[in-house]
């Protein structure tokens, strides 16, 4: 593989550090559990964070100003040291647009070390809109006039797959099983008891044919990452670092025909003729066209699972089977520990629930230990190339591919 | 004093009975259709801009996909909190000429079990809820009868 970014590909940049904080329901404030991630993060690169040239934030919308200002924030929390600073917004893609935007000051030669920070503290029961009367806002529209909340999304993602696919909502129960057989090993997730398929059948309906245990919880939590130059890791001894080597933060093309949060229509078909794959779908394709890499070189994947159904969704998207074949590839162990591509071997967002602009950084900190070999009782074994996957609302393309 | 009918929405929808129908708008230009309504310019990236007039969508579509509401929504859904809760029922329809999924409630009385993917279903004039001076009106699908 070219290290240097060869070959027309982008460059790569090497995380020497991860860290998060374990997620949950704390009652705390973002900052502090930012803060701790970072100064994990920091910890296992053995740097201080004076050595850091670059800060980049991923804000949550639910800490008032401070979260809209997440990099300076954490750089005032954790001492200012004169480092540049970035704070970028994109609902569940804030963490992957963190990443893009401190590897392009890394590759630019802006900065040779890069903080990535994302935290969020939650709030109790569903994600409601801002405040106000706000009638040329999709999501307030979506609430006002229809009383959709983000799981009768999920529901209708799931029934569609049911009938289009023959999905059954046992296949949807055995995503929750594996997911969350794996979360009880990872010390980070917020659920760490296993669930069998009778626990999901027994929990209430949410959003049919969804079920509570079906749908992932809101969590407080924080991630982080540092990120450096190929050249600063070696400088530091650093010889086999993972290395990040594809960040896609695609939006769709119009029309997109499929129905997204918060939009209440899809776009219209009538005069355009759509793209041949789905958004999702693009959002793989781009980051395996900038890795030179395709699904048949993963070793693992980290998928977005706000349902059970959309995990199964999210294997086609990133090519790991046919479409409609989602199902199958569960049923056949495949995407289970042992099996041919694991998916979510943190435990997932069924294991950790979503703590928004932490997410996409906690995705990418499994990622870095599967493939340093430190994932304990998760360990993918051989795990050389890894990818993120992930869809921020309102067209914001997340995936993140790294190797090593 | 009567109470006055208010779109929960302005010009999303207009028409009683047998004439109700979605409003969105048509872009003179390339023809592509917006709804909710575009008003201030076309977003097909390969038109130059047409004027966006305002049309009726169609009234009749099939099921893309359904689900339902089992527990009470956030604000600013409008509930009665002094009322238990009666889930809702939402349809995501397709229209077949606009080539568009346009999610809706379903009329009162429809409940998942009714739907299936495929059925043919028409918008029909809806109240969202009411409180002292106003009935907020809203669009909503019912089953015709027709199957996949
Ligand atoms: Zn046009």
């Amino acid at each position: 593989m070219a290290a240097d970014g060869g070959d027309g590909m982008t460059g790569e940049v090497a995380v020497l550090g991860a860290g998060m904080h374990p997620w949950g329901k704390w009652g705390r404030n973002f900052v502090d559990y930012g803060v701790a991630a970072a100064r994990a993060a920091l910890g296992d690169a053995g740097l201080e964070w004076r050595d850091v040239a670059s800060i980049v934030g991923a804000d949550t919308v639910r800490g008032g100003y401070p979260g809209y200002v997440a990099g300076a924030t954490f750089a005032r929390a954790l001492g200012w040291q004169g480092a540049r600073v970035a704070s970028v917004y994109a609902a569940c893609a804030s963490g992957a647009q963190a990443v893009a935007a401190a590897r392009a000051q890394i590759l630019a030669g802006l900065a040779d070390v890069v903080l990535v920070v994302g935290a969020d503290a939650a709030p109790k029961g569903f994600f409601r809109p801002a405040g106000g009367d706000r009638p040329d806002d999709p999501d307030w529209l979506r609430f006002r006039v229809l009383g959709a909340t983000n799981p009768t999304y999920f529901g209708l993602y799931a029934r569609r797959r049911m009938a289009v696919h023959g999905d059954t909502v046992e296949d949807f129960a055995q995503v929750k099983v594996k997911n969350s057989a794996l979360g009880a090993l990872n010390p980070y997730a917020r659920y760490r008891k296993r669930v069998s398929a009778d626990e999901v059948a027994a929990s209430a309906v949410v959003a049919d044919p969804l079920r509570l245990l079906d749908i992932c919880a809101t969590s407080d939590g924080g991630a982080a990452l540092v990120l450096s130059s190929l050249e600063f890791a070696r400088r530091r001894g650093v010889a086999e670092p993972v290395r990040i080597r594809a960040v896609s933060t695609v939006t769709p093309r119009y029309p997109n025909t499929v129905l997204d949060l918060p939009d209440i229509a899809t776009d219209s078909a009538a005069a355009a003729e759509p793209a041949a794959e789905t958004f999702r779908a693009s959002i793989a394709r781009a980051a395996y066209e900038e890795a030179g890499l395709g699904p048949e070189d993963l070793s693992l994947a980290e998928v977005y699972d706000l349902s059970t159904a959309l995990e199964l969704q999210w294997y086609e998207d990133l090519g790991l089977c046919g479409e409609g074949e989602g199902a199958k590839l569960l049923r056949e162990g495949a995407t289970a520990p042992g099996g041919r591509i694991p998916v979510n071997t943190s435990g997932g967002l069924a294991s950790f629930g979503e703590a928004v602009p932490a997410q996409a950084i906690a995705q990418v900190c499994e990622l870095t230990w599967q493939l340093r070999g430190d994932a304990g009782d998760r360990q993918v074994e051989h795990a050389r190339v890894g990818i993120t996957a992930n869809q921020g609302l309102f067209g914001h393309g997340s995936a993140v591919i790294a190797v090593r | 004093m009567p109470r006055t009918h208010t779109p929960v929405v302005a010009g999303w929808f207009t028409g009683d009975g047998d004439d109700f129908t979605l409003l969105g708008t048509r872009c003179s230009a390339c023809t592509s259709v917006f709804f909710p309504r575009e008003d201030g310019w076309c977003r097909n990236p390969g038109c130059a801009g047409g004027d966006l007039a305002e049309i009726p969508l169609s009234r009749r579509g099939r099921v893309w996909s359904y689900t339902d509401s089992r527990y009470r929504p956030p604000s600013p859904y409008v509930t009665d909190p002094e009322l238990p809760w009666e889930p809702h029922t939402l349809i995501a329809v397709e229209l077949a000429a606009e080539r568009m999924v346009v999610l809706g409630q379903a009329a009162p009385g429809v409940t998942a079990a009714d739907l299936t993917v495929g059925a043919e279903v028409e918008v029909v004039p809806g109240v969202l809820h009411e409180d002292g001076e106003t009935v907020w009106t809203t669009w909503q699908w019912r089953p015709t009868g027709v199957t996949a």
